[in-house]
């Protein structure tokens, strides 16, 4: 309950916040909505010596549409998303997985950068974001990149982001079709035993694109490029379904802990994704 | 390493200002330094919701931000409410329908209630149970607890039309 102590900056630009993280290397961590970071400080399973919080960084939580790209600020909140009229008209997957991330206290504190850039599979949003083909925005001593949401993530808590960047945006094309996030948990707050996003375009009746990655069935999000192939062209029914299923559970590589064994975890990650098909290929 | 920062907060509508170690937790800053001890401490992950307050508008587990977060913040507890001689119309309903056994969740399941229905001034059954979900009740089995709820947000737009 008690964390180590530790330097509080609350610097007012980015150029700032990179200079601290220059200063203090890997003895500095950025503080975003602290939902994550504070629980494990608090644990001491997280030692901070300096903490940079982002709160007073302008500009960092707006959420816009331009030329069918979306942006989204790295401090955008979960509750943000879930009331952004723009977002649910855009993207409404979003709203559909945020609304299965935690509960309403976490929700108004939690942001997406801090989710995608934490490196948990537990979280939700990473395999949102490979579904959605997302980048994200980076910026550094060296200046700004992006980086493929698919290839952000080397292991758990292991990212491509270097110790003295930040995490500052996700961008993606706006999502066409059918949509659907399904999560298999415990109880709320949880996070996943497994969790399936999908997005599904349809043309002439027929599956004309498709995109599933998969939550906590792996060290990392799970983007499932062979489960897609099997729906592409077919009319989305049971034996479509199966075979997206089945080539999915070659992807993915759960662990057992108290959510259940991998057996378990294997049967219900196909259980979601049916359902997750399913859904999105209805609202096709 | 322990530099004490110098803090200021609004609770219930009043300023104060204290000196404080950046990693205090806010839940411990209002009950220790400011002697508000409505807000409570369940647990050390961040899931039971009893240290609930309202910061900046936000419902939030007061466990889980530093008081340097805070700091300029304006905060709400419960004890910013009701008193026992008005009390807040969720607090006369959480009596009258038993909403309450040990009174630990209380004050942060009030203070999340009050800011649910700020934001869903008519919410259902359903939509208070998703809304309270950030908040554990070992007591109650939450039935009477969303009765309270539910009977609140009747009262409150009762008395919007009538004033209309």
């Amino acid at each position: 309950m008690i964390p180590a102590a530790f330097e509080y900056y609350r610097p007012t630009d980015m150029a700032g916040v990179i200079a601290l993280l220059q200063e203090h290397g890997d003895e500095a961590r950025v503080i975003a909505g602290g939902h994550s970071l504070i629980p494990m400080m608090k644990l001491r399973m997280a030692e901070v010596p300096h903490l940079v919080d982002l709160q007073g960084i302008a500009g960092l939580s707006e959420i816009t549409v331009a030329d069918g790209t979306i942006r989204i600020g790295a401090m955008t909140t979960q509750h943000d998303i879930i009331n952004s009229a723009l977002l649910v008209d855009a993207a409404p997957i979003m709203k559909e997985a945020a609304l299965q991330i935690a509960d309403p206290q976490v929700r108004y504190m939690g942001t997406v950068g801090g989710n995608v850039a934490n490196g948990d599979p537990g979280n939700d949003m990473p395999g949102l974001m490979q579904c959605l083909n997302a980048q994200f925005h980076l910026t550094g001593p060296d200046g700004d990149r992006s980086v493929d949401a698919r290839d952000f993530y080397e292991a758990a808590y292991m990212t491509d982001r270097e110790d003295e960047e930040v995490l500052t945006a996700v961008t993606f094309a706006a999502p066409v079709g059918g949509y659907a996030y399904e999560k298999q948990k415990r109880k709320i707050g949880d996070y996943a035993t497994a969790a399936a996003a999908v997005q599904i375009s349809k043309a002439d009746g027929k599956v004309a694109t498709a995109s599933i990655a998969m939550t906590n069935l792996s060290d990392t999000p799970v983007w499932s490029e062979a489960a897609a192939d099997a729906l592409i062209g077919t009319d989305c029914r049971e034996a479509a379904i199966k075979a997206a299923v089945t080539a999915m559970l070659d992807d993915i590589d759960p662990t057992e802990d108290n959510r259940g064994p991998v057996a378990f975890k294997r049967h219900a990650a196909g259980i979601v994704l049916g359902r997750a098909i399913a859904r999105a290929w209805s609202r096709a | 390493m322990s530099n004490k920062m110098h803090v200021k907060l609004n609770v219930n509508g009043e300023d104060h200002e204290f000196l404080a170690e950046p990693r205090e937790l806010l839940i411990y800053a209002l009950r220790e330094k400011l002697n508000i001890t409505g807000p409570h401490v369940g647990c050390e992950t961040s899931h039971c919701g009893a240290c609930t307050v309202t910061m900046n508008g936000k419902s939030v587990k007061s466990c889980t931000v530093f008081v340097a977060q805070a700091n300029g913040a304006e905060v709400t507890t419960i004890e910013g409410l009701g008193s026992p001689d008005a009390l807040h119309v969720l607090q006369e309903n959480f009596k009258e329908h038993h909403g309450l056994q040990c009174g630990f969740c209380t004050p942060g399941m009030i203070t999340r209630a009050a800011k649910l229905l700020e934001e869903n001034p008519n919410p259902t059954e359903e939509e208070v149970r998703f809304g309270i979900a950030g908040n554990i009740c070992r007591c109650t089995g939450y039935q009477n607890i969303v009765k309270s709820i539910l009977s609140a947000a009747s009262e409150l737009n009762a008395a919007k039309e009538a004033a209309q």
